[in-house]
């Protein structure tokens, strides 16, 4: 029996592991995330300094247009909080009653807005370059957190020889190490409302994080339905295997 | 068939106008079983319990998926997020679908090492590979619907095979795209089918069980049932074991869904599809790339794709290519070695199969293509007439009684 569940364990990994491998990129700069584990768990004031930095910095170039205003308050935002970000952005609504289309503030029950009305827009405002929809990007590359990290702390001086495009940046991770976005991390770079400080590495940490809360909201809900999973089918399994035992007692 | 005596005068009354409860009870509870089945016996059952899985929770997911190009991926994120429990119902599907190919290729290659393809079950055989060649269509077509860039380029690769066709190719793929790209046609074909082919597996795998109760089930001994003394009733005694092996089986598949629910999936099909950005690696879900490698180890497009599909008909053939009259791997000395050597390869294949092809990596491919087709057309009709297999114990019964000596 152990060896059916190695064999299916080794087939799993064996087979599993080719293609996540096959896409793989730089060297990545590996952190310890608070949902690392069986038994991880998002920090809350985390996400929430996190989201502070989402909101200063990265929401006046990326959308996040997975997540809506109402999402915010899981993550420690009050009612009020939320609305008043909601309200920061217009968005177009309508036909009202004289069949015209209107733009009226954001509410609890929008997606967060994005900064740009299109592709194009957003192109025109970037040098041409497309800021990505931030919604999914922990679990859209390769690396997940720790690219996301490394790509921002990965900003360089480019070395010698080393051929930069028109208003690019050098960067260690990005593929082809040229990329678009300037950088942006820096020491106190916000002030933090619960009076950490703002370190670039913490920074980086924070957003990193609550981007990652952003593309699996679920993260915790998920954890801990497993370990109660887990340990009903230990139980059962266990009862499955002495019961198999005492039928077959007179098999062998 | 004789019918069993019911006390029960409802089940009686039921079972004299429609026998539901006497095939059900030949089919189960008084199907004699050889009594000497090994855990590699419980893969069969673990796939059709994975099957059932994916047939529950594809229902759910389709209630709230969106067939359209524009809406598809948001659909699935919606699902994620604001259904309730949508994230357990599309991580067991997705995880479902990894498991499902592993119980059926542990299954598969059971059948290789103890002959379970040979002479009466031939058609139980072929019944197996068409359960598999179903279920890789379902799975590809699976794979587009949350269309990200894995989805709609995998899509755009694996249809355009069929452009190799000679004269009526380029047809045959608009014929399939319902267009001139693959586009919101294609996306709504793939999602219609996507829902009747897991029927039609439903329909075939009750052919192979009734194929299965026909000729019996084979055995680790590879010799036919030869009275009572070697069978035991399916009922309690295999579906207690099968039922541990599902409670196993569910420790390893819940582990991945709730703990590392995208170690199977690619991280590129979180980017919406868009056709005007290729990404650099185009890469099949993991139980393609066997064949995907031998895909690609043809350097000529038709002749590509001639041996993918050719490496799964062979199997077709197998009772015949394989000339033993020993069924059983464990009384074959030298089929033994091959049959480990056959599997490594596969998993070359498979290895190759999620490399770009370039380097060493193509002459890897060529010569592990190369040695999968030797093995099934030149290795085994030989060694059927060379090697001599080790005498065979005299009953299922007398092995067992060895065994346990």
């Amino acid at each position: 029996m152990l060896r059916s569940v190695i064999t299916s364990a080794a087939l799993a990994l064996a087979l599993g592991a080719s293609p996540a491998l096959a896409s793989g990129g730089a060297h990545l700069d590996k952190q310890s995330w608070s949902w690392d584990g069986v038994f991880g768990s998002y920090d809350k004031a985390q996400l929430k300094r996190g989201y502070q930095v989402f909101h200063d910095v990265c929401s006046n170039c990326h959308g996040l247009k997975l997540v809506a205003y109402r999402n915010l308050k899981e993550i420690g935002l009050s009612e009020e909080e939320a609305k008043a970000v909601a309200a920061e952005r217009e968005t177009k609504d309508g036909p009202n009653d004289e069949g015209e289309m209107f733009n009226r503030p954001g509410k609890l029950s929008d997606r967060y807005i994005s900064p740009f009305a299109n592709d194009q827009a957003a192109r025109v405002a970037n040098n041409g370059a497309l800021p990505p929809d931030l919604s999914l990007m922990t679990k859209a590359r390769v690396g997940g957190p720790d690219y996301v990290y490394s790509l921002l702390m990965g900003f360089a001086d480019a070395p010698e020889g080393f051929k930069l495009g028109d208003g690019m940046n050098y960067n260690k991770v990005f593929p082809g190490n040229q990329i678009a976005m300037a950088p942006q991390i820096s020491d106190d770079l916000v002030t933090y409302a619960d009076g950490t400080k703002a370190s670039a590495d913490q920074l980086t940490k924070d957003v990193v994080s609550f981007l990652n809360w952003a593309a699996e909201p679920e993260l915790e809900a998920r954890k801990s339905m497993g370990l109660k999973t887990m340990i009903f089918l230990l139980v059962l399994t266990a009862l499955f295997y002495a019961l198999k035992r005492k039928i077959w007692k007179d098999v062998h | 068939m004789s019918a069993p005596a019911f006390n029960n005068k409802i089940i009686k009354w039921i079972d004299e106008r429609i026998p539901l409860f006497t095939v059900l009870d030949h089919s189960t509870s008084s199907y004699p079983t050889p009594k000497n089945l090994n855990y590699w016996w419980n893969f069969g059952s673990l796939a059709l319990f994975a099957l059932v899985i994916m047939i529950m929770t594809g229902i759910v997911l389709a209630m709230n998926y969106t067939g359209h190009t524009s809406m598809a991926f948001d659909s699935v994120e919606r699902i994620m997020r604001d259904v309730n429990y949508g994230w357990l119902l599309r991580y067991l599907h997705m995880n479902g679908a990894s498991f499902f190919f592993i119980c059926v290729y542990v299954h598969i290659f059971r059948g290789l090492y103890y002959g379970s393809y040979k002479a009466p079950r031939e058609i139980l055989w072929w019944l197996g590979l068409l359960i598999y060649l179903a279920m890789m269509a379902t799975a590809f077509m699976g794979y587009v619907l949350p269309w990200g860039q894995m989805s709609f380029w995998g899509a755009t690769v694996i249809t355009n095979l069929f452009s190799a066709v000679p004269v009526v190719g380029n047809f045959i793929v608009t014929w399939l795209w319902g267009g001139f790209a693959v586009d919101n046609p294609t996306l709504n074909r793939f999602f219609s089918l996507h829902y009747l082919l897991p029927f039609v597996i439903f329909a075939l795998v009750f052919l192979h069980l009734v194929a299965l109760h026909t000729s019996k089930s084979g055995n680790p001994s590879g010799i036919e049932i030869k009275g009572p003394q070697d069978t035991i009733m399916f009922h309690p005694y295999y579906t207690i074991k099968d039922l541990y092996g599902v409670g196993v089986f569910l420790l390893v598949f819940m582990g991945f869904v709730f703990f590392a629910p995208n170690f199977f999936g690619e991280p590129d099909n979180y980017i919406p599809a868009n056709p005007m950005v290729t990404p650099p690696h185009i890469v099949p879900e993991w139980y393609y790339l066997p064949f995907y490698a031998i895909l690609r180890a043809i350097p000529d497009k038709l002749g590509g794709v001639i041996a993918m599909f050719g490496a799964i008909l062979v199997l077709f053939a197998l009772p015949w290519l394989d000339s033993s009259k020993v069924r059983s791997g464990r009384f074959r000395p030298v089929f033994k070695w091959f049959f480990w050597l056959f599997l490594a390869d596969c998993f070359v294949l498979g290895w190759i199969g999620g490399k770009p092809a370039e380097g060493n990596y193509i002459p890897i491919g060529q010569a592990a293509t190369f040695w999968y087709f030797f093995h099934l057309l030149v290795v085994l009709p030989l060694l059927g007439r060379l090697e001599k297999p080790l005498a065979l114990p005299a009953s299922i019964s007398a092995s067992v009684l060895k065994e346990k000596a």
